[in-house]
């Protein structure tokens, strides 16, 4: 034993030799790290299991929702644009509406006029753009889009009044006539079974008739979609925009019960791994007492007690923090990708508060024990009582 | 010895079992509390989802073809078929009644109203509000209140045994008339007991309780479509499938599981010669996105078992490394390393079901709360979970010490009782 020792006493004094001065102070901070390597890694990984889980569920809070909204988008339309006392809507409004929308939502135009077929029967026919409707209403249960021009989308309850037999038909509106074939047939499982559908172009040049109003699929919250409305309405003033309240308030109610679950769970998650982390930093340093005691008993004062352990505290909460942090931004992107299968963009704007959280944890556990030890001789802590 | 050995450390070291025990009990209370939400979250998510309207439409078998344009309807009012609506009960006594929260008959007929001396061709929209209905021993209250709760109504809601009307929004203004007014609507004098508010064509039609509809139209008991809003399980290749290919038993599970798809066969099978449909707006959206929602409060249950697992942990081995001197002592005086062994994990096994049990209890209470106040209805853990949550319990707190037991056991006396290490 005595030759272990005053060979390893040899190691440190060359150690000590070569070594650049660094102040007491800095030492005694790397040294307790590195000697008691078993504890202060227990110590750092709750720490870093704490922070990751924290990261983890901020980083979905926030992003879940803009992952939820556009989930809500495949419902279609939420806002709609119609010409005002059922005028058709000013030339050029789906090109403004675009505009103002750019990447933030799809439109589609529709314009509408009751028809009759040969025998004499009314029939909705709709004039839409059939690639922008696609986007729009993913629902339509649609066997072939129509691809060339005088072809028709026919609603499955419209098929027995126009083409029972699948054959080309005819339409007429106001004396004129339109010669069509069945592309293929749409289900929705509401009116637009009853309906026909033709492509933009086709209709204008058969009725006349220019789009009555245009639907509108934006994404973002309901500020960002009020304010999306307001464009509108200042961009094209001859066309009146309302809200689809049905999917509009369906959504907010959906988000909002599912966001108030998610904070429950966050709360409870963060609460229930920082008292981990508290518990075992707590036992860390309070298994400290006797080195503790031998600085006492060496004459440190309380300043330099409190402020060497506040250092160590913050320096295990702020290399925890940022490891967690990497870890948990690992974790969201996970959870983003199972579920929801896009990623989870990063958010460095949690990084502060993660930070500044288990800053606070360390320096809690920190704090706790040596206000319990000041008060003890450090006689009766080296006596081991 | 054993017994003793364990009883007299549960007795003198008080501040430490709390300690632990609290841990556990937090654990506990986190992971019970989250398990009770994940599981109860596809109901109440659903019911939620019920608010963007009704999945399903109940028609004629035999209709003709349905003609309206921005609210106005062409279609002339007798032509084509209509449902009975003394049928309509019978939607409570499909094999999914329980998943059924709501259905609303329509009954759109074509009226004339004279106002200010100008007479005008309009759509008067039949419907129950919040009817009083009856199947068997069942009653149940229905209606557009409960399958379309989007629509506002400022003044009050008509009463579906009244002769009181509702007047869309964008009608009302057309007219100038407001709550309270008087309008002559088919040679009857109508009472408007509020203007509505839909977003949708209903804001350019007088809707009027269902009874009134049909005395206009002169066919009583006529009901043109059926709205219903059920609780339905997402979509999967199953449901998908033609249940007239299906052999025997793949039809019973088709049959007994409730997708939009078998919900509406059962509902064509209660209501003579209709025709049902899923409202595919509605019901293909569902599906994903409970799907979703359902997926993210999985993996955040499993996520808080984590936390709660390793705070557990922790717990442990902090209080098995505080007690290394005891450990000492005992194999000093020759226990072996199975006899040391075996009094700790007693001990942790003991601390686990009373911090179980009592975290049980705390998270059932916590779950009820979060119920409560996030979605106005109860939240209850079956009572068979608590073997389940228990075990978890006893597991977690087992594989937490193991190390810190492992480590204990192998110390060296002597080193142990002169507190180094």
């Amino acid at each position: 034993v005595n030759a272990g020792v005053s060979s390893s006493a040899r190691e440190v004094a060359a150690g000590r030799e070569q070594a650049q001065h660094t102040s007491m102070f800095v030492r005694m901070l790397v040294r307790a790290a590195v000697l008691r390597r078993g504890r202060a890694a227990s110590a750092l990984l709750a720490m870093v299991v704490a922070a990751a889980v924290a990261t983890a569920m901020l980083n979905l809070y926030v992003d879940v929702q803009a992952k939820l909204r556009r989930e809500f988008r495949n419902y279609g339309a939420n806002v709609i644009l119609v010409g005002r006392d059922g005028a058709s809507l000013p030339a050029g409004a789906l090109s403004r509406v675009e505009s103002v929308l750019g990447s933030r939502g799809v439109v589609a135009p529709f314009a509408m006029v009751v028809a009759r077929t040969s025998d004499g029967q009314p029939v909705v026919v709709a004039g839409t753009d059939f690639d922008r409707v696609r986007q729009l209403d993913r629902w339509w249960s649609v066997n072939k889009w129509p691809a060339q021009p005088q072809q028709a989308l026919v609603g499955v309850r419209a098929i027995a009044a126009v083409s029972p037999a699948n054959q080309p038909f005819d339409l007429s509106f106001q004396g004129h006539t339109i010669h069509l074939t069945t592309a293929g047939t749409v289900q929705t499982g509401a009116a637009e079974d009853s309906h026909v559908y033709l492509s933009l172009p086709d209709f204008v040049s058969w009725t006349g008739v220019q789009p009555s109003s245009i639907e509108v699929a934006a994404t973002g919250s309901p500020e960002e979609i009020t304010a999306i409305m307001h464009q509108l309405e200042q961009a094209i003033p001859g066309a009146e925009v309302r809200p689809v309240r049905q999917i509009m308030e369906g959504e907010a109610r959906v988000l909002g019960k599912t966001r108030a679950t998610l904070v429950a769970a966050t709360a409870l998650i963060i609460l229930t791994a920082a008292l981990c982390a508290l518990s075992t930093l707590m036992g860390w340093v309070f298994d400290r007492r006797r080195d503790f005691a031998i600085m006492k008993a060496l004459g440190a004062s309380d300043r330099l007690l409190n402020s060497f352990f506040a250092a160590e505290a913050a320096a295990l909460g702020a290399t925890g923090a940022v490891i967690g942090f990497i870890l948990g931004i690992g974790i969201a992107a996970w959870i983003g990708r199972v579920n929801f299968h896009a990623p989870v963009v990063p958010r460095f704007g949690v990084l502060p508060f993660v930070l500044a959280g288990s800053i606070v944890v360390t320096l809690l556990s920190a704090i706790l024990p040596i206000s319990m030890l000041r008060r003890v001789q450090p006689a009766v802590i080296l006596r081991g009582e | 010895m054993f017994l003793r050995l364990v009883y007299e450390s549960f007795r003198r070291q008080k501040r430490r079992k709390l300690l632990a025990g609290a841990a556990i009990t937090l654990g506990v209370t986190v992971a019970t509390a989250m398990i009770a939400v994940a599981t109860d979250i596809g109901d109440k998510i659903n019911r939620e989802l019920r608010t963007i309207g009704a999945n399903l439409l109940l028609t004629p078998q035999e209709d003709t073809l349905d003609v309206e344009i921005g609210g106005i309807n062409l279609k002339p009012p007798s032509d084509g078929a209509f449902l009975n609506e003394a049928d309509l009960p019978k939607i409570k006594g499909t094999f999914w009644h329980n998943n059924i929260t709501g259905f609303a008959p329509m009954l759109p007929v074509n009226v004339t109203v004279q106002r200010n001396g100008l007479t005008q061709n309009l759509t008067l929209l039949g419907t129950y509000f919040a009817k009083h209905v009856s199947f068997g021993k069942e009653e149940f209250t229905t209606g557009v209140r409960s399958t379309h709760p989007w629509w506002k109504v400022s003044g009050a809601w008509p009463d579906d045994n009244f002769r009181d009307v509702l007047l869309g929004e964008r009608l009302a203004t057309q007219l100038s008339a407001k709550a309270g007014d008087e309008l002559t609507v088919s040679g009857r004098q109508l009472r408007v007991s509020g203007i509505l508010s839909t977003g949708g064509g209903e804001d350019e039609q007088i809707v009027a309780p269902l009874a009134l509809a049909q005395e206009i139209l002169g066919k009583p008991g006529a009901v043109r479509r059926v709205y219903v809003s059920a609780l339905t399980k997402p979509e999967d290749a199953l449901a998908r499938r033609d249940p007239k290919s299906m052999s025997g038993a793949v039809y019973d599970r088709w049959y007994c599981s409730p997708y939009p798809q078998s919900i509406a066969f059962q509902l064509q099978e209660a209501i003579p010669h209709s025709h049902a449909e899923q409202i595919r707006q509605v019901a293909q959206n569902e599906g994903a996105v409970l799907t979703r929602i359902e997926g993210l409060i999985f993996l955040v249950t499993l996520a808080a078992l984590l936390a709660s697992a390793l705070a557990v942990s922790a717990a442990m081995a902090t209080a098995i490394f505080e007690r290394r001197a005891e450990v000492g002592l005992m194999k000093a005086l020759g226990a072996g390393r199975f006899a040391v062994a075996s009094v700790f994990f007693a001990e942790a096994t003991l601390l686990a079901l009373i911090g179980g049990i009592a975290g049980f209890a705390a998270g059932g209470m916590l779950a009820r709360q979060i119920g409560r106040s996030i979605f106005d209805s109860q939240i209850t853990i079956p009572a068979v979970l608590l073997p389940v949550i228990l075990a978890i319990a006893v597991i977690v707190t087992f594989t937490g010490s193991a190390a810190a037991i492992y480590k204990a056991v192998g110390l060296d006396p002597v080193f142990a009782l002169r507190g180094e290490l």
